[in-house]
């Protein structure tokens, strides 16, 4: 019991940053049609905000202590961030470490931004071209904005801490009433899952419940339609791609601390990501949400060692062949709607 | 000639000549002059290039003639590999039945593979064969480490049986790969002057090989079968309808390109003898992918462009570094230069990746057709016929 419980929280941080980024990719083709390869890098470049405004924030000037001295008898060089020097030491302290949080409404304008120009740059002139070029042009594009996060930030990950309050661990088992120490689980994955929950909610209730929303559902449905209503579906399809660009973006910060950043982490995202979207089913929000949960729910199940030594090697494929066997049973998906995406 | 038409039989000589004389042609600069590192007519460079040319030659079957756009073709490359190298530890380090077996082995993966991943079409393939490729990899990185050897690759080692070739030398070092005693290493080195050739044994038969390679390429792409597969890339409804079924044919184009892709996966193994699982990640099917792309998809010399193209150039533009811009931009006022070389920097280097990129992106955005669509274009700039009017005439706009 306690084991299930385990590997199902376990499962949840995984399935969240799934779940995001599937949830934008198919935002990007429910909307424009558009089958983005270069999702993941998004997801990439919002990890590498939350290191940026890192950076930022400990920008520091450098004062001579007189009073003390380095190993070499120079007058000792002491760091000051600026924030500090602002707002005192103990606030400015506070402010860099919670850059992780921080990093939240730093990224959505940057990429709302990034989102925008891609798909007003780029995109919007292969809405007509068959789904392959599609394919090979942001698929480019993922290894140009790689390689330049790479040229800025070099190659090696980057640890990107969470908050000191939220490092630590806490006894999940204790709180059902078990033995202590059975569950133990750290506390940012469960803030990332509530995170994730939250973003997801948001995007349903901006899609549900506001006219721009509706506007927007009714596009996916039927884009010609709605433009002879004399409305603007292009613009509003634009802005969906920003806010899914958002939603990856915000994927990407919050992960930072559970995996430092490094320049092809939206690669190794990116393939997995496409599998839950064509498994929740092309085109479907709730379906990517679905399958990315139950994806990588079942991926740590798999990893567990009774089911490893039951079948070697499962915890590394298993992915994949829910996959093809999703693809080749039910090849819409678990929830994909008639007549997307069927040739 | 050769069962070929007249134009074809010339890009084959043409193709042949330029793959024969590499070594000269890829060597235009003498050996002590300053432009002597862009040389690239050394064995291992040109070999490279042949065997990707074999490999994106392949992946045109597919491709180019079919429209599945498969991205995971790097795992016959990489099941090719493993197969020449377990050839080379349990028989002989003769490379023709390690080629033999790595073809054969990659064929049969590939039939697999291509069974169950042609049931769907579009981007649904795609992803099918993505997940099988990237499978494959984590396979091979983990379970099958007893086959693959894991992270450290593939090797062939002193204690290794070879039933029909000897374990180790007399000398007792390991055995080299060759060719019924002609070793794949060997290379005979000319000066002429201050130039310097190399000529390498394993480059040679991975010339002829590839030269066959594109053979056949032409000829499946006139025959019967290849316009069948074009018929599949244009309507495949419209070939439902007539009461064909595609999938039998789509099927052999997999598998085939799959066989070309174990060709070149055995090769890359009989020239340097190790595979490693890194061959197989989806990243060097993407590879695959860009050189096709930027050759020209759907085109006979196209793919074999886009190999050289990327190998020359990741080899060229890796040994650029800011002392040789410095050196290039000297004739400038210094601030110029300066400031020149910050710019030119990102893109060189470690940064060919970048410039790869955004050539990609470049190409797909305003050349689908890709060099040889741009080598058309720009000899219709120069011949200025004025005959599009007849051309457009016989275009027929498939009924919808």
């Amino acid at each position: 019991m306690d084991a299930i419980i385990l590997q199902t929280l376990n499962g949840l941080d995984k399935g969240s940053a799934y779940a995001l980024i599937a949830l934008g990719l198919t935002l990007i083709f429910g909307t424009l049609g558009v089958v983005n390869f270069a999702h993941g890098a998004l997801f990439m470049i919002g990890a590498f905000c939350a290191v940026t405004l890192q950076r930022l924030l400990s920008a520091s000037y450098t004062t001579l202590d007189e009073t003390r001295t380095d190993f070499l008898g120079n007058p000792a060089k002491i760091e000051t961030p600026y924030v500090e020097a602002w707002f005192g030491p103990d606030v400015g302290a506070g402010i860099i470490e919670w850059s992780v949080p921080l990093a939240i409404l730093f990224s959505i304008p940057v990429m709302m931004l990034i989102g925008f120009a891609m798909e007003r740059g780029l995109i919007k002139h292969f809405y007509k071209r068959p789904h392959a070029d599609q394919i090979l042009v942001t698929f480019g594009l993922a290894i140009v904005l790689q390689e330049i996060i790479k040229y800025f930030y070099g190659a090696n990950p980057i640890p990107t801490p969470a908050p000191d309050a939220l490092t630590g661990s806490f006894d999940f088992g204790a709180l059902l009433g078990m033995d202590p120490n059975v569950i133990i689980y750290p506390y940012w994955r469960l803030v990332y899952f509530a995170f994730a929950a939250l973003v997801i909610g948001a995007v349903f209730a901006f899609l549900q419940f506001t006219t721009f929303g509706m506007v927007v559902r009714a596009g996916m449905a039927d884009r010609e339609t709605v433009g002879l209503l004399g409305i603007n579906i292009d613009k509003r399809f634009t802005i969906m791609f920003g806010l899914a660009a958002c939603v990856a973006g915000l994927a990407g910060v919050m992960y930072a601390p559970i995996n430092s950043p490094n320049y092809h982490m939206g690669m190794d995202f990116l393939v997995l990501s496409f599998v839950v979207v064509v498994v929740g089913g092309m085109g479907s929000l709730p379906g990517a949400v679905l399958a990315g949960f139950l994806l990588g729910i079942l991926e740590s199940f798999a990893s567990m060692t009774q089911v490893i030594n039951l079948i070697p090697g499962i915890n590394q494929i298993i992915i994949y062949v829910v996959a093809i066997i999703v693809l080749l049973t039910r090849p819409r998906g678990l929830m994909g709607r008639k007549g997307v995406m069927e040739e | 000639m050769l069962g070929l038409g007249r134009k074809d039989f010339g890009l084959l000589v043409i193709v042949a000549l330029l793959t024969l004389l590499a070594p000269f042609i890829l060597n235009p600069f003498p050996s002590d002059s300053s432009l002597a590192q862009f040389n690239a007519g050394y064995p291992d460079l040109m070999q490279r290039f042949v065997i990707f040319g074999i490999f994106a030659i392949g992946f045109n079957i597919l491709f180019g003639l079919t429209g599945y756009l498969s991205f995971g073709h790097a795992a016959f490359l990489g099941v090719g590999s493993y197969a020449a190298v377990w050839m080379f530890k349990l028989l002989t380090m003769n490379v023709i039945p390690a080629i033999i077996l790595s073809v054969l082995i990659a064929g049969v993966f590939s039939l697999l593979i291509g069974y169950i991943s042609l049931r769907r079409s579009g981007i649904y393939f795609s992803i099918l064969t993505l997940a099988f490729a990237q499978m494959s990899f984590a396979l091979a990185y983990s379970v099958l480490t007893p086959i693959t050897n894991g992270e450290t690759g593939l090797q062939i080692a002193l204690d290794d049986p070879r039933i029909l070739g000897v374990s180790q030398t007399a000398d007792g070092s390991i055995p080299v790969t060759h060719l019924f005693g002609l070793e794949m290493r060997a290379t005979e080195v000319v000066n002429m002057g201050p130039w310097q050739f190399q000529f390498s044994a394993g480059y040679y038969l991975c010339a002829l090989l590839m030269l066959i390679a594109f053979y056949l390429a032409i000829r499946i792409f006139r025959s019967p079968f290849g316009m069948m597969l074009r018929a599949v890339k244009s309507n495949q409804q419209r070939l439902y309808y007539t009461g064909l079924n595609a999938r039998p044919y789509t099927l052999a184009a997999f598998v085939i390109s799959g066989m070309y892709a174990g060709l070149a996966g055995g090769l890359l193994a009989a020239m340097d003898p190790l595979a490693g699982a890194e061959r197989m990640q989806w990243t060097a099917s993407g590879e695959v992918v860009l050189m096709t792309i930027l050759g020209g998809a759907g085109t006979l010399i196209g793919p074999v462009l886009g190999a050289g193209f990327i190998k020359y150039f990741e080899n060229i533009f890796s040994k650029i570094n800011d002392n040789v811009l410095h050196g290039w931009f000297a004739f400038l006022p210094d601030g110029i230069e300066d400031a020149l070389v910050a710019v030119v920097h990102p893109f060189i280097g470690k940064g060919w990746h970048l410039t790869l990129g955004l050539l990609f992106v470049a190409v797909v955005i305003f050349l689908p057709g890709g060099l040889v669509e741009g080598g058309q274009r720009i000899a219709r700039l120069f011949r200025r016929k004025p005959a599009p009017d007849t051309e457009r005439a016989h275009q027929h706009t498939p009924a919808e």
